[in-house]
């Protein structure tokens, strides 16, 4: 297959071959493109789905963006069990692979520095949600007697309400600053819509810390700890992550 | 509270990083995808093709 070039990573050479079975996105298996001291994990992906419109077009559509996703991550997990790679953009295509060596070749000074910051690090992701259901639901609805009795209920509601999220928002600020002071560096994502995530409660923390691999066990016992310091909030940890959420040059 | 480690790697946490995440390539090597146009996908618009209906939990307040 010729095509375009997808490039998933940029990292420094490394010994052990990737696993042969390993599909990319598109179904070619990735190889190793090599020039002046760094590799780029290379596909070969076809015209018709990955030139500009195609792509743009795709990208609209959840089960093809799943599917590339799944595939771009399923790569660069493959390379973190044998080196440190630097992860590129979703979707970063080019025409051919000289294409990618000029690529590399610009940006040689950008990824260098990059790649020693990172080298030896993960990502972890740290959510927070607020619980919303169980508090209501456990108390059945009395049935207002009256309009006034009625306005009372509501604002009661409402209170409790506001009262919960000004407790969820304290404590992830709290999380947030520890968990930053333990981790080199850390990045906030936006809170996630639940209709995507279809996780129950309110998400008001979607934070990445990026922490020494050999860090990390200690990193994941200080979310574990978070446990009993604040009921009706839920912490959900992922990862280790490539990262992803570090790679960019504004750090 | 609890403290959950999921195992599988959900959808939406990996689109925070793919989407928004890694290396930016841009300039006229690329086939200019990676542009920042790639963030703004509107996750609302792929919400649509997500059958699921999935009330918001605060929607009595509303």
């Amino acid at each position: 297959m010729t095509g375009l070039r997808y490039v998933y990573a940029v990292c420094r050479p490394f010994s052990t071959p990737l696993q042969a079975q390993l599909t990319g996105v598109a179904g070619d298996p990735p190889r190793a493109l090599t020039h002046r001291g760094l590799v780029a994990v290379v596909s070969h992906v076809p015209e018709r789905d990955f030139a500009e419109e195609a792509l743009r077009a795709h990208l609209e559509d959840l089960d093809w963006l799943t599917a590339t996703a799944r595939a771009h991550q399923g790569v660069i997990d493959a390379l973190t069990t044998v080196t440190t790679p630097l992860p590129l953009r979703l979707g970063t295509v080019f025409l051919d692979d000289s294409g990618v060596r000029s690529m590399m070749e610009a940006r040689e000074e950008d990824f260098h520095r990059t790649l020693d910051r990172l080298e030896g690090r993960v990502e972890w992701g740290v959510k927070v949600y607020a619980e919303s259901g169980p508090q209501e639901s456990a108390r059945p609805a009395e049935k207002p007697a009256s309009g006034r009795d009625y306005l009372r209920q509501r604002r009661m509601q409402t209170r409790s309400h506001e009262e919960m999220w000004q407790k969820a928002e304290a404590f992830s600020t709290r999380l947030h600053e520890r968990l930053s002071a333990f981790a080199e560096d850390s990045r906030l994502h936006p809170p996630q819509n639940p209709a995507l995530s279809k996780a129950s409660g309110r998400n008001v923390l979607n934070a990445a810390y990026l922490v020494p691999r050999t860090h990390s066990e200690e990193f994941v016992e200080m979310v574990d700890r978070t446990k009993d310091e604040a009921p009706g909030l839920r912490v959900e940890l992922t990862g280790p992550w490539a990262a992803y959420s570090f790679a960019g040059e504004d750090t | 509270m609890t403290v959950v480690e999921r195992r599988e790697v959900a959808l939406v946490d990996l689109l925070d990083r793919l989407l928004a995440g890694g290396v930016v390539i841009t300039g006229d090597i690329t086939l200019r995808i990676a542009d920042v146009d790639l963030v703004r996908i509107d996750l609302n618009a792929l919400i649509s093709s997500v059958n699921a209906q999935v009330p918001s939990p605060f929607e009595e307040l509303l």
